[in-house]
């Protein structure tokens, strides 16, 4: 790997070297490493477009790095990655996509995972997006997640897109099941002319299932977001959707929070709420020394921590 | 030490004009408490916005360590040593109590040190150092944290707005020793509390009392407070508690 890949690498996976456990690190379209352990297998898929990685019923406390660098102007590829969570372990997955395009040409990783959590797992995700480089070409990430959650299984999911992404499509579908939780924390920065669409499509399932969707963002420049989130209830259930938007400059932000109740025992919320940087948020901190710039940057600071 | 200069303070408000300060003028001394009291609506919060930089006269003069400060913004004057407690605390999302601590005091804080800070304004420290500055504080544990962000910068001329304003009983009691705490400890510096209170008004160096946007009287507590016994300028904090109810 070149600097630039490292810097890329850091970015989206805080990865200064090879990481411990189970591996598989994508550059510019080809595997540049893998590693399985005893309990966690990553296999080619035979038609070469993706990763199975099969995780063996029982495993605790391992960590799977799945991270992808994009460095070459023009490259544009769709991976298929499916994770088979087997039933009671508690893993970390750590994914997440870095496109640096200095060229005219545009760059683009679309990555579709699907997890299937066994009954009483637990696994967290989290995926960080992260572009830069000064060419005219565009970054593009359109990720696909999918998640199937069997009974009493847990799936939390932190999903992070802060700056350097022009165009991003994500879309994000999960059915849980008895008993399962699903917790979504998502933060977004979006600047410049981007656009960023984060629609999600969740279904609960069984009795007692449960999710909760949070999504904080900021819009700043002439950046367009629209977050969609759709939460169905479809047996006595408890689901959650929140989407707080900062704006600035000429950002726009467009919520569009959906509840279906289909069982007369689903408990439903959702909130939503954009606004400006409150007056009296940025006169506060001033009054502790900082200049209106700083406190500005601390409070998108902690909003997005 | 600071000194407000025949302050005017004069706004258009719906096709109306209004004068909100008239003529204000003022010192306060090395190592003084003075407070200012006076009836709602006459001009004593705008006094406080003023110091801050907040608001900018529109007459007259300001000065701070014999230096003319009227043309610097909040920035500078927070910078130069003036700390301000704003009668409505504000909230953060994702801001922790620690973060404010940190940024008032522009340095890294260990734990002990923002619980220190917590401490002296009657929070039990460990509790709150890791908490959101938002909507699941109370307004008395916010008026406390934002007590505590004054503190932590060690400001030359503290200002605080109405510090016992919406805060329940108990909260109050605890506030009243951290404002005895503070004048007896006070070192090289000077505080001005904007309070009706009665407890906050005995342990003044200097009242000063203002209504309709003029000083009406200004002198030594003991020369002032009796007049103003009994009256709104002096209450005490069960007084008020029975007009809420």
């Amino acid at each position: 790997m070149d600097g630039i890949q490292r810097r890329i690498l850091e970015e989206i996976a805080d990865l200064h070297e090879v990481p411990e456990g189970a591996y598989n690190l994508r550059v510019n379209g080809k595997s540049e490493g893998r590693r399985s352990t005893a309990n966690v297998e990553i296999a080619p898929k035979p038609e070469g477009s993706g990763l199975d990685i099969r995780i063996k019923p029982g495993t605790k406390n391992e960590s799977i790095h799945i991270p992808v660098v994009l460095s070459e102007a023009g490259m544009k590829e769709t991976v298929y990655n499916d994770f088979y969570i087997g039933e009671d372990s508690d893993v970390v997955i750590v994914a997440g996509c870095g496109i640096y395009n200095c060229g005219v040409q545009d760059s683009q990783h679309d990555g579709i995972h699907r997890f299937y959590v066994g009954r009483g797992a637990k696994i967290r995700y989290v995926e960080k997006h992260y572009g830069e480089g000064d060419g005219q070409g565009k970054r593009i990430l359109n990720p696909v997640t999918e998640i199937y959650l069997e009974p009493d299984s847990t799936a939390e999911l932190e999903m992070v897109q802060i700056r350097g992404v022009d165009s991003t499509e994500r879309m994000t579908r999960a059915e849980v099941a008895e008993g399962a939780r699903l917790i979504i924390q998502e933060r977004l920065l979006t600047h410049g002319s981007q656009y960023a669409l984060s629609a999600y499509e969740v279904e609960l399932n069984g009795e007692n299932s449960a999710a909760d969707v949070v999504s904080r963002s900021i819009a700043r420049d002439d950046s367009y977001q629209k977050f969609d989130a759709l939460i169905k209830g479809n047996a006595p259930c408890h689901g959650h959707s929140e989407c707080d938007a900062i704006i600035m400059d000429n950002g726009r932000v467009l919520a569009v929070p959906q509840l279906e109740a289909n069982n007369l025992d689903a408990a439903l919320i959702h909130e939503a709420a954009i606004g400006k940087i409150a007056g009296e948020q940025l006169v506060k901190l001033m009054t502790l020394g900082l200049t209106e710039a700083e406190a500005e940057e601390q409070i998108i600071n902690g909003f997005l921590k | 030490m600071f000194e407000l200069r025949n302050i005017g303070l004069e706004v258009d408000d719906e096709n109306r004009h209004v004068e909100i300060l008239k003529d204000i003028s003022f010192s306060v001394g090395e190592r003084k408490f003075v407070v200012i009291t006076g009836p709602n609506g006459g001009g004593k919060s705008t006094i406080a916005r003023v110091i801050s930089g907040v608001m900018q006269p529109t007459r007259g003069s300001i000065f701070f360590g014999g230096k003319d400060i009227t043309a610097l913004g909040i920035t500078e004057r927070a910078r130069l040593g003036i700390g301000y407690a704003l009668q409505q605390p504000v909230r953060f999302k994702g801001l922790d109590v620690r973060d404010l601590l940190r940024i008032a005091a522009e340095r890294e804080l260990s734990t002990d040190e923002a619980c220190d800070y917590l401490s002296r304004v009657g929070l039990c420290a460990r509790d709150y150092v890791h908490r959101e500055v938002n909507a699941s504080l109370s307004g008395g544990e916010l008026k406390r944290i934002e007590i505590a962000t004054v503190l932590a910068r060690k400001p030359r001329l503290a200002v605080f707005d109405e510090p016992e304003a919406g805060i329940d009983l108990w909260s109050f009691q605890s506030l009243i020793k951290v404002f005895e705490q503070m004048r007896a400890e006070i070192e090289n510096s000077s505080i001005l509390v904007i309070s009706h209170q009665e407890r906050i008004l005995e342990i003044a160096d200097e009242i000063i009392v203002v209504a309709n946007g003029s000083i009406d009287r200004h002198g030594p507590r003991e020369e002032i407070l009796p007049s103003l016994i009994g009256t709104t300028s002096a209450v005490s904090q069960c007084t008020k508690l029975l007009e809420r109810s």
